[in-house]
């Protein structure tokens, strides 16, 4: 009995000694699942943990303000303005999609094709059937019945929304005067799911239905996904390559504090509606070896993380993109005596 | 007899008064007592003011229209309450309209006609279903019975309402299964067996003997219940109902999966809206803005309100069937 409980205080002495050393990060459920496998990864290898508490990229705003935490991370990049006032630093790390999907009966996977201003006029309730002949002319030789569209969107606030509302802006002056972007709106028409699974899940039940969900989702429920038109004109479909060629052609060298939305890049295989998922950190570390810590597990994740994402169907960051973002710590997070916190090698 | 008085006649030497045991703790008691109950009043006390002060500046800015109005918009930062409160209010009354006759006739059957090999089993499984956890039903209604639901009774409810008639009107949505009336039937579900529980527990309180003499006199069971039974718990009864009632006001994580979230007033029972809580639900974790925050916190404060008047209003009810 006495041996069991030494040991049991041994395993939490030890514990306690590793949560010491842990980081600990809050915001974006969107890369949850991946920073969970690379800290699992990283912790095997270098005995330092992560905890990361995915409680939505408003929260995690919140938190790093609050300064409880090591990092913030969001969906929705800061303003530059923002990120001056608040002192603090940020960087994308991996890369999504967001996947218009529809429920229409004998139209399949990659059938229908939309451009983004007549998206937008279906999210408006302008364009109320499907056979309307603002979808049939992008969609000769497909066969669309005069259903009624349901439109479905997320309830919930959520870096997706802003992605897909932003891009909606971008596309039709209806869209950007009447509704904006944002990661919650007033939406004008349709149903609020709860979280990507919600959308799915009415999109599924509704006949005539449209949504959009991130692209991991049409994999797992195998969901009818909609070809958009690039900014070149051409349609193409949701894939990895796609998002990585939208991430590539961005401009991320002239983007003042990395403030770039992967929407409507150039090229023509870049997926218009890609976007980069953020962490936000103070530029002044009150705690060099805390920054460090958190830098050192993101150059890692650079380095070694990439198989892992896309195995959970992210996309990686360039290498270009990493390299400059390494010299981005160096010149920008520094300690207490202004010394760069971590420099990478 | 002159023995026993004899022997219970105080002592003659005079003796000195013994405390009892327990003396010492019973100050510490009361004040342990006095504190829980203090504490319970502060934390409530701190949860209303902390509500009003963080949602003040929606309050402040909004004026009578955050009531009034039903734009939602956190691109322009212009909110106004009516859709979540009337959503709020609509789906707890249908919920209660849907769930008491059948927490009634549960507790009924329990207590009056039940074979005592069955009640047990029965109780028991009245008390688990009142064990899952809310988001348990949420999964289940959006997945399970959200499609069961369009197909078997919106489906043909729309297509059988004939044109221009009020039915048309009230079987208005989208024939997918989520919206108003699906979230008020899983709130009925939700509250149902807390308040068959209940009753039940309330109509077991009755004394055998004034159930058998009705039942002597000739009542019917119908009778029994209906004259004897429910008004000897009415007012407990009551009780009973409103805190179902005031578990279907703030339920939150079924409800938003089911209810179509739209901030807007329904047009129809089968259409999409919202409730305060469900509102809080999905837009507190994002909601950057300060005025976005605060109007969350402020539609928080309406619920306590309402939560509280709902309340305010089963005293004075009681109170009324007490004098009358």
């Amino acid at each position: 009995m006495l041996k069991t409980l030494t040991a049991a205080l041994a395993v939490t002495a030890i514990a306690g000694a590793a949560i010491a050393a842990d980081l600990s990060g809050a915001g974006a459920t969107f890369p949850a699942p991946i920073y969970a496998k690379w800290a699992e990864a990283y912790k095997a290898q270098t005995h330092v943990g992560l905890n990361y508490q995915a409680i939505g990229s408003g929260g995690g705003i919140k938190q790093i303000k609050a300064k409880t935490v090591d990092f913030g991370a969001s969906d929705k990049p800061l303003k530059v303005q923002e990120l001056k006032d608040s002192g603090l630093f940020q960087f994308p790390t991996v890369v999504g999609g967001v996947v218009p999907v529809v429920n229409i009966p004998g139209v399949g996977p990659g059938q229908l094709k939309l451009s983004g201003a007549v998206l937008a006029d279906i999210f408006l309730g302008e364009i109320k059937r499907w056979n309307d002949p603002k979808i049939t002319a992008l969609n000769p030789g497909v066969r669309l019945p005069g259903l009624p569209i349901t439109v479905v969107h997320r309830s919930d606030g959520s870096g997706t929304s802003f992605l897909f509302t932003t891009y909606l802006s971008m596309k039709n002056a209806a869209w950007a005067q009447k509704v904006g972007g944002n990661d919650s709106v007033e939406w004008p028409t349709g149903q609020g799911g709860k979280g990507n699974d919600g959308v799915a899940a009415f999109v599924r039940n509704t006949i005539g239905s449209i949504g959009y969900v991130e692209y991991v989702y049409i994999q797992q429920n195998k969901m009818s996904f909609v070809d958009l038109q690039t900014r070149g004109g051409q349609f193409i479909a949701p894939t990895e390559n796609a998002f990585a060629a939208a991430a590539s052609h961005g401009d991320w060298a002239h983007a003042p504090g990395y403030y770039l939305l992967l929407l409507d890049q150039p090229g023509a295989d870049s997926w218009p509606i890609t976007g980069a998922t953020f962490i936000l950190m103070y530029d002044h570390q009150q705690n060099p070896a805390v920054g460090e810590g958190v830098l050192k597990f993101f150059d890692w994740a650079y380095r070694y993380g990439d198989g892992q994402a896309k195995a959970l169907s992210y996309v990686p960051l360039p290498e270009p993109v990493k390299a400059q973002i390494r010299k981005a710590w160096a010149a920008n997070i520094k300690g207490p005596n202004g010394q760069p916190v971590y420099v990478s090698r | 007899m002159s023995d026993v008085s004899a022997s219970l006649s105080p002592p003659a030497a005079p003796k000195k008064r013994v405390k009892p045991r327990g003396a010492l703790f019973d100050p510490i008691f009361s004040v342990l007592c006095a504190a829980a109950a203090t504490l319970l009043l502060s934390a409530l006390a701190g949860v209303m003011a902390s509500l009003l002060i963080g949602g003040w500046p929606a309050f402040a800015k909004f004026g009578i229209s955050f009531f009034t109005s039903t734009t939602w918009n956190p691109v322009t930062e212009v909110y106004g309450g009516a859709g979540p409160i009337v959503g709020t209010l609509i789906t707890a009354f249908l919920a209660l309209v849907l769930s008491l006759p059948i927490a009634l006739g549960v507790a009924v059957f329990l207590t009056e006609f039940c074979p005592s090999v069955l009640r047990r089993p029965i109780g028991v499984a009245v008390e688990l279903l009142a064990g899952i956890p809310s988001i348990v039903y949420g999964m289940w209604g959006l997945f399970v019975f959200a499609p069961v639901f369009a197909n078997l009774i919106e489906i043909p409810l729309i297509s059988w309402a004939p044109p221009g008639s009020i039915w048309e009107k009230i079987f208005t949505g989208v024939p997918n299964g989520s919206g108003i009336l699906t979230a008020s039937i899983i709130l009925a579900i939700m509250i149902l067996p807390f308040m068959a529980a209940t009753l039940r527990e309330l109509f077991l309180t009755v004394p055998p003997k004034v159930r058998e003499s009705a039942y002597g006199s000739g009542c019917t069971p119908l009778e029994v219940v209906w004259s004897v039974t429910l008004p000897y718990v009415r007012r407990s009864a009551i009780g009973a109902v409103m805190l179902g009632l005031g578990r279907a006001l703030g339920e939150t994580m079924a409800v938003t999966f089911v209810i179509g979230n739209s901030h807007t007033f329904p047009q129809g029972i089968f259409d999409g809206g919202s409730t305060i809580a469900s509102t809080i639900a999905n837009e507190f974790a994002e909601a950057t803005g300060e005025m976005h925050t605060a109007a969350l916190l402020a539609l928080g404060f309406v619920l306590f309100l309402i939560t509280f008047v709902v309340l305010a209003i089963a005293r004075a009810l009681l109170g009324s069937a007490k004098n009358g």
